[in-house]
C-alpha cells in the first residue's frame, strides 16, 4: 500500500491559500492534474475512466496528456453509460482496483444513482465491513451561458443524505490536490465534486504528494462579529461579503467546509460560539439541503451561543433558466450574503 | 421518378433541409456576437435524417429529441420565430426563455420537448407511445437520439418495453460516429446499431442518412408499422456532423476529427445530394433554389428581428413554471 507513506495534512489549516513564496502555485486545474497523475505513478491499482477523458480537451485540462504518459488501459475513454460504468467501476474497486470514475457534469450522476446509493454507498456494510469500494467519482458543477436545467445543478445534499459516502467540495486548489488524493487512497467511496469556475483559481501548492482527509473544513478568514460557512464557489462570494462588511467595520469570519459528509462540526460549533451569528452560503438548493444541514449543526450544538436567527444563502426553488436574464436573478452574490449579515446584526 | 419519390415530395424534403440549414448557417454566423448566450449543438450535415423521417408526421405525432434537436423541431413545424426567441432567452420564445437551445417544445406541433440527458428521450417516447395505444388516437411518436444513447440503459429499457407491447413508435438513430469527441469504436463493439434490433424481436434498418430519400423510403415503411399496430421499428442512419461538438465553430483543426474523413462526408452534402437530383431530372432549377433561398432566408430575419426585439423574462417571475 503506497497509500501510508503520504503526508496527512489534518491540522485545518487553510493551505497556502495565499500564498507563501516558497511555493510554485499552479491552478485548480492543475491541481487536480498533479493529483490524478500522482495517483497513477504511485499505485499500479489506480486507473481513471469517463467519457471523453481522453480526448484532446482532457475535462477542463484536468486530464490532460494523461493518457499519453499512462496509457489507455489506465486512462480509458468510456460508453455513455453512467449506471452501468458505475457498476463497473465497484465491480473493480471491490476486486482490488482503486478507480477514479470522472463525470463532466454532476447532472449525469442521477443516471448512476442506483449503483451508487444501492451498492457503492452500502457494500462495506452489507459485507460486515469484510470488502470495501475504494472508489473516487469526480463530478463537476457547471454554471452559466444558459447551461440550463440539465446542466449546472448543484447536487451535493443527494449524496451527502446517504451513510456509506463521503461528499468532498474544494475550493481551493491546494485542497483540490490533497482532497483528490485523500479521496483516491481512502476505502471509502467519495464523491469530489468540483465547481467549473474554479479551475483557473490559483495558490501555493507543494509538489509532493499530501492528502487532506474528509470531514476537516477550515477558516478562510478570521472574524468575530458573524460566521459565514460556505464551500466550493461561495467561499469566494463569502469572501467578498467579508470584505464587504469590513469596509463598514464588520469582522466576518468565513469557514470552508471542504466536506460536505462528513461536516467538521466542531469547527462550526467554534465558530459560531465565537460570533454568534451564522449565515450558510451553498451553490445548492435549500430544502434538505447542505445549508439545513449546517444550520441544524448550530441548533442542536451551539444554540446557546448565537444571539440571532440563522440565514441560508441558497438557490431559489426553482431549476436552472436559459434566459441570462433569469440566470442573473437565480444565483445568490455576496451582495445577498452582505444584506443577510446587515439583516441579523 | 426513382425511389418511388415524386417531385412533389422530394422538392418538399428539399425545402425542408433547406430550412434547417439556413436557419443554422445563420446561428453560425450570429453566434459570435454572444447575444444568443446558450450553448449550441448544430445538426448541420445531418439535415437529411429530420426532414426524411418527420415529413412522414402528422402534426399531432410525437417527436422527442436531445441536445442536437434544432433540425427535428424545425421539421416537425415548429415556427422560426419562437425557435429564435428561445435562443435569445426571451419571454416570446418557444420554452418561454426556461430552456434555451436544449430545452425546445412546441406541444401544438407534437413536440412535448426536448432533453440533454443522453437516452433520456427514448423511454419518454416509448410512454408517449403507450398514451396513444391506451387513447387508440392513431398516434405515433419517434424517439430522435445519437450513436451515445445505443449505450444507455434507457436504450435497451425503451426498446424491450416498447416491442413488449407492440407500441407505435419508432427509434431513430443518428449515428454520426462521434459522442463528443470519442469514437464510436472505443465505445461500442463493432456492431450495427440497427442489428440489435433482433434481439429485441423488432426489425431493424441501417443505411445512408444523406440520402434524404432513403431516409424518406425507409421510415415510410416504418410509419405504417407502426401506425398499424405492428409495433417499434429501430432505424439507424449513418450521417456526420460539420461543425464542433457543441457551438459554431470546426473541430477539425483542434484535432477532434480527422481532417479526411470530414471532407469525405462534406462531399455527400445531403443537400448537394438532393439538389442536384431535383435539377437532374428538371424538377428544380437553380435559379428556383436561389428564390428558395432567398424566401427562407427572409423568414429567417423576421424570426431574428423578432427575437431580438422581444422582452426577456422578469426576474420575478423566476419561480414561475416549477410545477
Ligand atoms: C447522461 C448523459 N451523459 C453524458 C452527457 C454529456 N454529453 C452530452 S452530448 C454527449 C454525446 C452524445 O453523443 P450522441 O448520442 O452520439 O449524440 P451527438 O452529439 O453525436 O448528436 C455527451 C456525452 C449527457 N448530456 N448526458
Ligand atoms: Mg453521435
Amino acid at each position: 500500500m503506497p497509500w501510508t507513506r503520504i503526508q496527512a495534512d489534518d491540522s485545518r489549516r487553510p493551505g497556502i491559500f495565499r500564498s507563501s513564496h516558497a511555493v510554485r502555485e499552479i491552478s485548480y486545474r492543475d491541481a487536480i492534474r498533479e493529483a490524478l497523475s500522482q495517483a497513477l505513478s504511485m499505485d499500479p491499482d489506480v486507473f481513471l475512466i469517463g467519457e471523453g477523458i481522453d480526448d484532446p480537451g482532457g475535462v477542463f485540462g484536468t486530464t490532460k496528456g494523461l493518457r499519453e504518459v499512462f496509457g489507455s488501459e489506465r486512462v480509458m475513454d468510456s460508453p455513455i453509460a453512467e449506471n452501468g460504468m458505475t457498476g463497473v467501476a465497484i465491480g473493480a474497486a471491490v476486486a482490488g482496483m482503486r478507480p477514479v470514475l470522472i463525470h463532466m457534469r454532476v447532472d449525469f450522476l442521477p443516471m448512476s444513482m442506483d449503483q451508487l446509493i444501492n451498492h457503492a454507498a452500502k457494500w462495506s456494510y452489507m459485507t460486515g465491513g469484510r470488502v470495501k469500494a475504494p472508489l473516487t467519482i469526480r463530478a463537476i458543477i457547471g454554471r452559466g451561458w444558459g447551461s440550463a436545467a440539465q446542466h449546472s445543478q448543484s447536487l451535493q445534499a443527494l449524496f451527502a443524505h446517504i451513510p456509506g459516502l463521503r461528499v468532498l467540495m474544494p475550493a481551493s486548489p491546494y485542497d483540490a490536490k490533497g482532497l483528490l488524493l485523500g479521496s483516491i487512497a481512502s476505502d471509502s467511496p467519495t464523491v469530489v465534486i468540483e465547481h467549473r469556475w474554479l479551475y483557473d483559481q490559483k495558490e501555493g501548492v507543494p509538489e509532493e504528494a499530501y492528502i487532506i482527509p474528509a470531514g476537516r473544513g477550515t477558516i478562510r478568514r478570521e472574524g468575530t462579529d458573524i460566521s459565514i460557512v460556505a464551500s466550493s464557489y461561495m467561499v469566494y462570494e463569502a469572501l467578498r461579503a467579508a470584505d464587504e462588511l469590513g469596509k463598514k467595520g464588520i469582522s466576518a469570519e468565513v469557514v470552508d467546509l471542504r466536506s460536505v459528509f462528513p461536516l467538521d462540526e466542531e469547527l462550526i460549533i467554534a465558530s459560531v460560539r465565537k460570533t454568534g451569528r451564522l449565515i450558510v452560503a451553498d451553490t445548492g438548493w435549500r430544502s434538505c439541503g447542505v445549508s439545513a444541514e449546517v444550520a441544524a449543526v448550530a441548533a442542536e450544538k451551539a444554540h446557546a451561543g448565537l444571539k440571532a436567527p440563522v440565514r441560508r444563502i441558497c438557490l431559489p426553488p426553482a431549476p436552472t433558466p436559459a434566459s441570462p436574464a433569469l440566470e442573473q436573478a437565480y444565483y445568490p452574490t455576496f451582495q445577498q450574503i452582505a444584506a443577510a449579515a446587515g439583516e441579523i446584526l | 421518378m426513382t425511389d418511388g419519390i415524386d417531385k412533389e415530395t422530394l422538392f418538399r424534403l428539399f425545402e425542408t433541409m433547406l430550412r434547417i440549414r439556413l436557419f443554422e448557417d445563420r446561428v453560425v454566423r450570429l453566434y459570435p456576437g454572444q447575444e444568443m448566450k446558450c450553448p449550441v449543438h448544430l445538426c448541420i450535415g445531418q439535415e437529411a435524417i429530420a426532414a426524411g423521417v418527420c415529413l412522414h408526421l402528422k402534426k399531432e405525432d410525437y417527436i422527442f429529441s436531445t441536445h442536437r434537436s434544432h433540425g427535428h423541431c424545425i421539421a416537425k413545424g415548429m415556427g422560426l420565430r419562437p425557435l429564435a426567441a428561445e435562443l435569445y432567452g426571451r419571454s416570446t420564445g418557444c420554452s418561454r426563455g426556461r430552456g434555451g437551445s436544449m430545452h425546445l417544445t412546441d406541444p401544438e406541433n407534437g413536440i412535448p420537448g426536448t432533453t440533454a440527458i443522453v437516452g433520456g428521450c427514448i423511454p419518454i417516447a416509448v410512454g408517449a407511445a403507450l398514451s396513444a395505444q391506451m387513447k387508440r388516437n392513431g398516434r405515433i411518436a419517434v424517439a430522435f437520439f445519437g450513436d451515445g444513447a445505443v449505450e444507455e440503459g434507457t436504450f435497451h429499457e425503451g426498446l424491450n418495453y416498447a416491442s413488449l407491447r407492440r407500441l407505435p413508435v419508432i427509434f431513430v438513430c443518428e449515428n454520426n460516429f462521434y459522442a463528443t469527441n470519442s469514437p464510436q469504436k472505443a465505445r461500442q463493439p463493432e456492431v450495427n446499431i440497427a442489428d440489435r434490433a433482433a434481439g429485441y424481436g423488432m426489425p431493424g434498418v441501417a443505411g445512408d442518412g444523406n440520402d434524404v430519400m432513403f431516409v424518406h423510403d425507409s421510415c415510410r415503411e416504418a410509419v405504417e408499422r407502426a401506425r398499424s399496430g405492428g409495433g417499434p421499428t429501430l432505424l439507424e442512419f449513418r450521417t456526420y456532423r460539420w461543425k464542433a461538438h457543441v457551438g459554431p465553430d470546426s473541430d477539425i483543426a483542434a484535432g477532434c476529427r480527422p481532417a479526411a474523413e470530414y471532407e469525405e462526408w462534406v462531399r455527400r452534402c445531403p443537400l448537394e445530394l438532393c439538389g442536384q437530383r431535383l435539377i437532374k431530372e428538371k424538377a428544380l432549377t437553380e435559379d428556383d433554389i436561389d428564390r428558395l433561398t432567398g424566401s427562407i432566408e427572409a423568414e429567417i430575419d423576421d424570426a431574428v428581428e423578432f427575437a431580438m426585439n422581444s422582452p426577456f423574462p422578469q426576474q420575478s417571475e423566476i419561480l414561475d413554471h416549477v410545477y
